[in-house]
């Protein structure tokens, strides 16, 4: 038997039905992994104790037969969702001292299905950022090493202590949060699975909001059936999230292995950038034969609007951002910074000492382009974008199942990379943020690695509600990939 | 022409438009299931949703949504089956997410109209521009600390319609009419209880002056104003001053103003340094507000009846005075109250009693119809004892105000303190004989001509039979022995 650390979801859940493992030797073997590890600074918060009750009972469970779907399966849990009495930051010291009086939907439905919550995981701060280098809690270290280079790399983010985690074998699973590609592109520079599912699969209550219309809760784990297993448990209907989808949730897992054959696979001409790497277009060359033996049909597509994705998206996301995060005001919850003036010098005093400097240049961005006389030219405009952007898909479909692309234009950077002005960091979101401009699920599959020996990801970006598809191509990437390579830090 | 305000240069005219938050009728939030009774201790109605925490979200309440639908079908306007909830930013303490809820742009209900009517008997039509929902901020209260304010949120999130007139109004009396009769239309059809001192109805009054027939000139807001006198007083307030500033040569400034009812003046409100911008837009969290219009008509069909229809049927059905239907529908359960004396009954005496010793009785004990000591049952049954003459109009008023004092049933009082009518002739004659025999000289004088006397034989009469006989045949048996 392999380590419990080595194991995927699929397998645990067998060892532990049969009884062969328990569920607090899982537990253990990872809560010993993550105090080993503790330089990746993947979690922010630790939770053993719950952990070990929540192994135990599910132990009890094995022994009465009544194991739930995720019975003993230990979890990261990013510190972007609310749970209750349990510590939760958003990675901000604006939130000091903040513990949920309330568990987050998502959750709430890992732990009835019997998952153990091994903590909280590290992010960017409110989810802002690609490179998990935002966090009040200090940055992320990617477990990957570049070949011949020393140098800390960046997990990617905004979940990059979920993809670190779950990389370096701290846990078996985590859930994410993905608003521009915050679950895609740390899981494409881990080397893991990340799905963000269809706006309105994954209820948004009790998650710490960043830009509304855009966030969705996904699972980062080490192969696609986990993030299928995970997915199915997190979905579903919730009447406190009145943007969460009354649709049914199909058994993920049983996509996973269906045929891809017949499937049309588009392959959009729009994402070839200019001066992109011989190496990821070569990737994406190798994916699309990987599709095309498989028995799928390759057709080059066209979405015509790709090149304005990114300005539309770092218009939109930071206006509801900087409407979302004016609750952080020192009155009645979090941080409060006193300097005995007036309401307002306690609103500036509080949220200058508790936001951090990319959060601020959001809140700043978000204001200039919501403000009179400046609206129609941005923030209406881009939803105009937003709307061609989502045209553009929807022609799509008439003529393919699923898209091919890229999960990101490079391999994971070293910290303090790219840091030189912002723009350059929101590149990274290039591929990812049309799948949430408009709504569609979107997955990020480990396919190869580059020169350095870090892991490279191909996107699959699926119709609305379609995520069976989109684990169906992941399934036939992954398994014609045969990605096996391991990073150099793992417990 | 109506309302003139006579300037030293020449006349002006009065230009206004009200702004009205009423809060809706609902047992909770527009956004949250926390409760909206009034007056419970600060914080203690308020949900995560409304203190605005970590990842808490909005949920439309689909009975605020019913209420708004029923008041624009109220006020004749136009339901838009599409519209939209938009974020207004601001930062203040009583406002937890830095923004409140609202309909900028798209409004749920649009164009409408009341008629008000006016104390010379002539109407006029109002126009309501738009009416939309929103959310209601928390109190801040600045005087429980010496150098803290303190914050209560319990109406944090409580519905409110802001129902927006045209600027059609030309007076204060107007004013008034369009705000009494828009407060009537909202208690009949139970959407808002109307209670300005609880605050559960505000106005804003628009308010800007004109050379009759010009354009319209600046106007001026006066924020905030709390009783339907005070809006009329700073209707007039407003407008004079303004008419004084344009006739000494000012301008007048788009401002927002309060109104300091002791002194009747209008003053600028203090304003903060920083001009508002809201940076309005969609709340992403809510998706586009969309009714069925199959829902709509299934509310217009169960609206209640409306003042002017029932005034309307009022004068039809029992044959009342325009006056006399207008004040019994003033409010609905007066209304109720009195089609239940009514039914079956003289309309017009009923209509008497409810409007003369019914009020009287309720004014003089601080008591509301509803709440009155007499139910509509009990004045039923004190009018059915006049009508079979069990006792006269007179002894009726007596037996009415003992049922206000115990609360006991007419026929009860009648039998109890030996009130029944007396119709015997034999009785009366004997008391008729007997008053004439103590005022002979009085009745030496009435044969001399002054016939005016009559009343007073048939109040001795009356009095010596302790009120009991029956009036015509007192009449009839003292007119004969007079004659």
């Amino acid at each position: 038997m392999s380590k419990p650390t080595d194991l995927t979801i699929a397998e645990a859940r067998d060892l532990l039905g049969r009884r062969a493992l328990s569920a607090r030797e899982l537990t253990e073997a990872h809560l010993g992994a993550i105090e080993r590890l503790s330089s990746l600074n993947a979690f922010i918060t630790l939770t053993a104790e719950r952990a070990l009750a929540d192994a135990a009972r599910a132990d009890d469970r094995f022994a009465r037969g009544e194991a739930r779907p995720l019975e003993g399966i230990p979890l990261g849990i990013k510190d972007l969702f609310c749970t209750e009495g349990v510590r939760t930051t958003a990675a901000s010291r604006i939130l000091d001292g903040f513990t949920p009086p309330y568990e987050s939907t998502v959750t709430r439905k890992l732990w009835e299905a019997g998952a153990v919550c091994l903590g909280k995981t590290n992010l960017d701060e409110f989810a802002m950022g690609s490179s998990n280098t935002t966090s009040a809690f200090g940055h992320v270290v990617n477990p990957w090493r570049r070949r011949g280079d020393n140098r800390d790399l960046v997990p990617g983010g905004s979940s990059g202590g979920s993809a670190a985690a779950v990389a370096a074998r701290l846990c078996l699973g985590a859930t994410a949060t993905d608003t521009g590609g915050s679950i895609r592109q740390p899981a494409a520079f881990t080397g893991t699975v990340g799905i963000k599912p269809t706006y309105g699969r994954c209820s948004r209550w009790g998650i710490i909001a960043f830009a509304s219309s855009l966030d969705q809760a996904g699972p980062i784990a080490r192969t696609v059936r986990d993030a299928a297993i995970l997915l199915r448990v997190m979905s579903g209907f919730d009447p406190k999230d009145s943007t969460s989808a009354d649709v049914p949730v199909p058994d993920f897992e049983a996509a996973v292995g269906r045929s891809v054959k017949g499937l049309k696979i588009g392959v959009p001409q729009e994402y070839r950038l200019s001066g992109m790497s011989a190496e990821i277009i070569s990737l994406w060359e190798r994916g699309a034969a990987w599709l095309r033996e498989a028995g799928a049909e390759i057709r080059e597509i066209s979405l015509p609007h790709t090149k304005y994705a990114l300005p539309c998206y770092y218009i939109i996301a930071p206006a509801e951002a900087s409407s979302n995060l004016a609750r952080y005001d020192g009155v009645r919850f979090g941080m409060r910074v006193d300097p005995g003036g007036d309401l307002d010098d306690l609103y500036a005093a509080t949220r200058a000492a508790g936001f951090g400097a990319e959060v601020r240049r959001r809140i700043l961005i978000g204001t200039y382009v919501l403000s009179a006389g400046y609206y129609d030219a941005y923030y209406l405009k881009a939803q105009k974008v937003r709307a061609l952007i989502a045209r553009d898909f929807d022609r799509a479909w008439e003529e393919v199942d699923a898209i091919l692309t890229p999960a990101t234009p490079t391999s994971a950077f070293a910290i303090g990379e790219k840091q030189d002005d912002p723009v350059t960091m929101y590149l990274n979101d290039v591929f990812t943020v049309t799948a949430n401009l408009a709504g569609l699920p979107g997955i990020s599959v480990p396919a190869g690695l580059d020169e350095g020996g870090l892991p490279l990801g191909l996107q699959v970006i699926g119709r609305p509600f379609d995520e069976e598809t989109v684990f169906a191509v992941a399934g036939a990437i992954e398994r014609a990939a045969g990605f096996d390579a391991l990073p150099a830090v793992r417990a | 022409m109506g309302f003139i305000i006579e300037g030293r240069s020449g006349p002006w005219e009065i230009v206004c438009g009200l702004e009205v938050h009423a809060q809706v009728i609902s047992k909770s939030k527009l956004f949250s299931g926390a409760a909206t009774a009034f007056g419970a201790a600060p914080n203690t109605q308020v949900s995560f949703v409304d203190a605005a925490f970590p990842g808490m979200l909005p949920v439309l309440n689909r009975e605020c949504v019913a209420q708004a639908v029923r008041t624009g079908l109220g006020l004749n306007a136009q339901i838009n089956l599409w519209s939209r909830f938009d974020r207004k930013n601001y930062f203040y303490a009583d406002l937890p997410a830095g923004y409140q809820i609202s309909q900028y742009q798209y409004p749920i209900v649009g164009r409408g109209e009341i008629t008000i009517a006016l104390a010379d008997g002539t109407t006029r039509r109002i126009g309501i521009a738009r009416l939309h929902l929103e959310q209601d901020a928390g109190k801040s209260l600045h005087d429980q600390h010496p150098t803290k304010s303190y914050i209560d949120l319990n109406r944090a999130g409580v519905a409110l319609m802001e129902i927006v007139s045209e600027p059609d109004i030309r007076s204060p009396e107007e004013a008034g009419a369009y705000l009494t009769k828009l407060r009537q239309i909202l208690r009949y059809l139970g959407t808002c209880d109307g209670n300005m001192e609880e605050g559960s109805l505000r106005a804003d009054v628009n308010v800007s002056v004109r050379r009759p027939g010009e354009g319209y000139r600046t106007r001026c807001e006066v924020k905030n104003v709390n009783s339907i006198r005070f809006v009329m007083q700073a209707v007039e307030a407003e407008a004079r001053r303004q008419v004084e500033v344009w006739e000494s040569g000012g301008e007048v400034a788009q401002e927002t103003r309060l109104f300091d009812p002791a002194r009747g003046v209008t003053r600028p409100m203090r304003t903060k340094e920083h001009a508002h911008d809201y940076r309005y837009f969609p709340d992403p969290d809510l998706l586009p507000l969309e009714l069925d219009a199959e829902w709509v008509e299934e509310l217009r069909r169960t609206l209640p009846e409306l003042p002017d229809a029932k005034a309307e049927r009022f004068q039809r059905d029992y044959q009342l005075s325009a006056y006399d239907a207008r004040v019994l529908v003033a409010e609905r359960a007066t209304a109720d109250y009195f089609e239940a004396v009514a039914r079956g009954r003289d309309p017009k005496l009923a209509a008497n009693w409810v409007m003369g010793d019914l009020f009287a009785t309720l004014n003089r004990t601080g008591k509301t119809i509803e709440t009155s000591p007499v139910s509509a049952e009990a004045l039923g049954r004190l009018l059915d004892l006049i009508a079979d003459e069990t006792i006269s109009g007179r002894i009726a008023k007596q037996v009415f105000e003992e049922m206000v004092e115990t609360g006991a049933d007419p026929a009860a009082i009648v039998e109890a303190k030996g009130l029944r009518q007396v119709k015997d002739t034999g009785a009366i004659e004997a008391a008729v004989a007997e008053v004439l025999s103590a005022n002979a000289e009085k009745v030496a004088e009435y044969k001399a001509g002054k016939d005016k006397l009559f009343g007073f034989f048939v109040g001795q009469v009356m009095k010596a039979m302790g009120g009991k006989g029956n009036p015509a045949l007192v009449n009839e048996i003292l007119r004969r022995a007079l004659g």
